[in-house]
């Protein structure tokens, strides 16, 4: 059966998570890389905007804003920590 | 006279005097470049635009002994892999592909010292590059503060590259740096870089801090604190609100005083003008013309300039990227983003520093949309023109309150005029601008307090763009005014006062044939030759439409004040028996005000901001119509 992987758009808020890939191969893909979203990267949200607006994510020392359509190309895995 | 043959190819070109060495700026946004450039430039820089694009280009210099160094302060960008405008220039201008623009000589790679987790692989894509290159570390003062330490000699070590650490805003480690730019030459290379993509950098980069970082920085508690409170879902929407009411007043009173002032310069200026010369057409040239003229839109300099200011600050700061997340969602609507908001908002005191303003907007759709409708928020110089017709036919009958009929008229053009714009972006985006937009990402950085003289300096060479652009524009424009306004030259019958002098000239000249011969598209409007001449008046710029009406109603009393102006044309003609003015056609020119682009000055900026002639037609044709229907059922319904 395959895991299922969650993407950021759904990462709850204190929760700790680790980047495993960005998905596709366009420009967007390539922006998000150079943004700090690797493979084994840490992230955790910070907060979101209500009706479904951007989302705030921090990872590697700065904070980032993304709309949900650019936070769902960055597939996740839980690690269960708090942060 | 050589005797080559033809098939020998011609000389080439003598070569001109060795071009200047220039040394290139490169970081990404939020990074204190811009602070480090003005700190090591000062007043000698310029802005300009690059040949094609509409991207700013920022040149400056400074002298140490008898050298002089030229710096460039590139776009900012967060890889050498460009996804919008400006982000090419800078990959193009680094490789010299630019075309017209040399490639630098030397690199400076501006980094914040906080963010190197992020900013390090976009380090090594530059020093890949080959070029000798130094890195500054800014916000060096910042990281101390929140616990981060990291060894700058082993950083130097293991890039090879000099590294400098400096504090921007408060000029440390600025005369280090001028030292070290002096000359290139001794620069040390870069050694040990990443092959590979992007991922492989970032493994890099993780193990070179891991080996150079004392300390790992923690996070600003300020910031996360005031995002609490200022990203709250329900408190930060108040928040936003108090910041653009405290936008709307900081813009309309604060900047009264110096305004003020200067317009009773300008008026002794023209005053003193026509008093002293010899009088002459050119003397009432100079005088009404040119400084009446001119002045009127210099008057609005203080506002533009604190305008300027506020936003400068705001996003120095960090609060603009707040304000441009909470309310991204909304913007998203219609097809636009948050960045957007910015300025439009600026578009209420005038459209002229807020279609500037978009320069922000990453996306080229998202940046046109914005400035196609831009001029439809109500900017400050529409105000004397409602003022007037609201005074004349709006009673001031309470409401609610302190709250006016009148007051409530003006608000009401307000959201006509705001709720066109968002209808319109909806409509452009979804038409002909529709189509993919670049993705939207925005750093929320730390907040910090900008450097002053930094901001200063910025909002110096903003002003003198606006006034040494939309200023040539409106020169030209007021003295063509003069032109059609005092041409052909008519004497008054005897025994007229000077009021009734100057209604006669103003009939009799090609403005009021141009005024007639405009009378059959403006008449469904129930505007007549009066008023159009008043409209004419209005594209030199809008401040002009009273002051020129006055004139063309025989007006006795100063246009600037209202009531009286208003109490005129309320009064019986008495050539035809009715009003001067009618309600209906008071209402009809209020509504074709809110919409028609009636200003020169923004007809030029869009066109530099768009580069070329097509859009600013388009939006002066598309304008005119929505103005023209729009008054058309007003005054059908008013009638």
């Amino acid at each position: 059966m395959t895991p299922t992987h969650s993407s950021l758009a759904d990462l709850q808020k204190f929760g700790m998570a680790r980047v495993v890939r960005v998905l596709g191969d366009d420009s967007t893909a390539l922006r998000l890389c150079e943004l700090g979203f690797t493979p084994g990267t840490e992230v955790d949200l910070v907060r979101r905007a209500p009706f479904g607006g951007p989302l705030v994510v921090h990872l590697r020392g700065y904070q980032l804003a993304l709309r949900p359509g650019e936070a769902r190309r960055v597939e996740i895995e839980t690690t269960g920590g708090l942060r | 006279m050589s005797a080559s043959s033809p098939t020998e190819s011609r000389p080439a070109t003598p070569p001109k005097s060795q071009p200047k060495r220039s040394i290139a700026l490169v970081g990404s946004p939020n990074s204190g470049k811009t602070t480090l450039f003005n700190a090591l430039t000062g007043l000698r820089a310029k802005t300009g635009n690059y040949p094609g694009v509409t991207v700013d280009r920022r040149e400056g210099s400074f002298r140490e002994g008898t050298t002089e160094v030229q710096l460039v302060d590139l776009p900012g960008t967060y890889s050498l892999h460009a996804i919008s405008d400006d982000e090419a220039v800078t990959v193009q201008v680094l490789n010299g592909e630019f075309p017209g623009v040399a490639a630098p000589d030397a690199i400076v790679i501006v980094a914040d010292a906080t963010t190197l987790e992020r900013s390090l692989p976009m380090i090594a894509e530059v020093l890949l590059l080959g070029r000798p290159t130094v890195l500054a570390l800014t916000m060096i003062d910042e990281l101390k503060a929140r616990g981060g330490d990291i060894d700058i000699f082993a950083l130097r070590r293991e890039l090879g590259v000099p590294v400098v650490g400096v504090v921007g805003n408060r000029g440390l480690g600025i005369g280090d740096l001028r030292e070290q730019l002096l000359d290139p030459s001794k620069w040390s290379a870069a050694k040990d870089l990443p092959e590979g993509d992007t991922i492989s950098r970032f493994s890099w980069a993780d193990a070179l801090l891991k080996r150079v970082t004392r300390h790992p920085v923690s996070e600003s508690g300020l910031t996360r604190r005031l995002d609490n409170l200022l990203l709250h879902p329900v408190f930060g929407g108040l928040v936003f609100l108090a910041f653009v009411t405290f936008f709307f007043q900081a813009i309309f009173s604060w900047a009264g005083p110096a305004m003020d002032s200067f317009a009773g310069v300008l008026d002794q200026a023209a005053d003193w003008t026509l008093a002293t010369l010899p009088d002459s057409w050119a003397t009432h040239l100079l005088a009404d013309g040119i400084i009446r003229g001119v002045g009127a839109v210099v008057v609005f300099v203080p506002q533009i300039a604190l305008l300027f200011a506020l936003i400068l600050f705001f996003e120095a700061s960090g609060y603009m990227a707040r304000a441009a997340f909470v309310v991204d969602r909304i913007m998203g609507w219609v097809g636009l983003e948050g960045r957007c908001f910015v300025a439009l908002l600026s578009s209420y005191a005038c459209a002229v520093p807020g279609i500037m303003a978009t320069r922000t907007i990453p996306s080229p759709k998202d940046r046109l949309a914005t400035i196609l409708v831009a001029p439809f928020a109500t900017c400050s110089a529409r105000l004397p023109v409602y003022a007037l017709l609201i005074s004349a036919f709006v009673p001031a009958t309470p409401v609610v309150g302190p709250i006016t009929l009148q007051g409530l008229t003006l608000m009401g053009l307000y959201l006509l005029g705001a709720v066109s714009a968002v209808l319109f972006a909806a409509i452009f985006k979804r038409g002909m601008l529709r189509g993919a937009s670049l993705p939207f990402y925005l750093e929320l950085p730390p907040y910090r307090f900008p450097s002053i003289s930094s901001l200063a300096i910025q909002v110096w060479r903003r002003v003198s763009l606006f006034l040494s652009k939309a200023g040539k524009v409106i020169l030209a424009g007021s003295i063509v005014l003069w032109f059609l306004l005092n041409f052909p030259v008519s004497e008054a019958p005897e025994g007229s006062t000077e009021s009734q002098a100057a209604q006669y000239q103003i009939e009799n000249s090609l403005a009021a044939d141009l005024g007639r011969g405009l009378e059959p598209v403006f008449e469904p409007l129930g505007f007549d030759w009066r008023i159009n001449i008043g409209l004419i008046g209005s594209f030199a710029a809008r401040e002009l439409m009273v002051s020129t009406m006055a004139q063309v109603y025989a007006y006795e009393g100063d246009s600037e004040e209202v009531e009286g102006f208003a109490d005129l044309l309320t009064r019986q003609d008495p050539e035809t028996g009715q009003p001067m003015m009618s309600a209906a056609t008071g209402f009809s020119l209020m509504v074709f005000f809110v919409y028609a682009l009636l200003c020169v000055s923004t007809i030029a900026v869009v066109k530099r901001e768009t580069g070329g002639w097509k859009w600013p037609i388009f939006q002066l044709g598309y304008m005119f119509a929505v103005a023209w229907v729009g008054a058309f059922i007003t005054y059908q319904i008013a009638a």
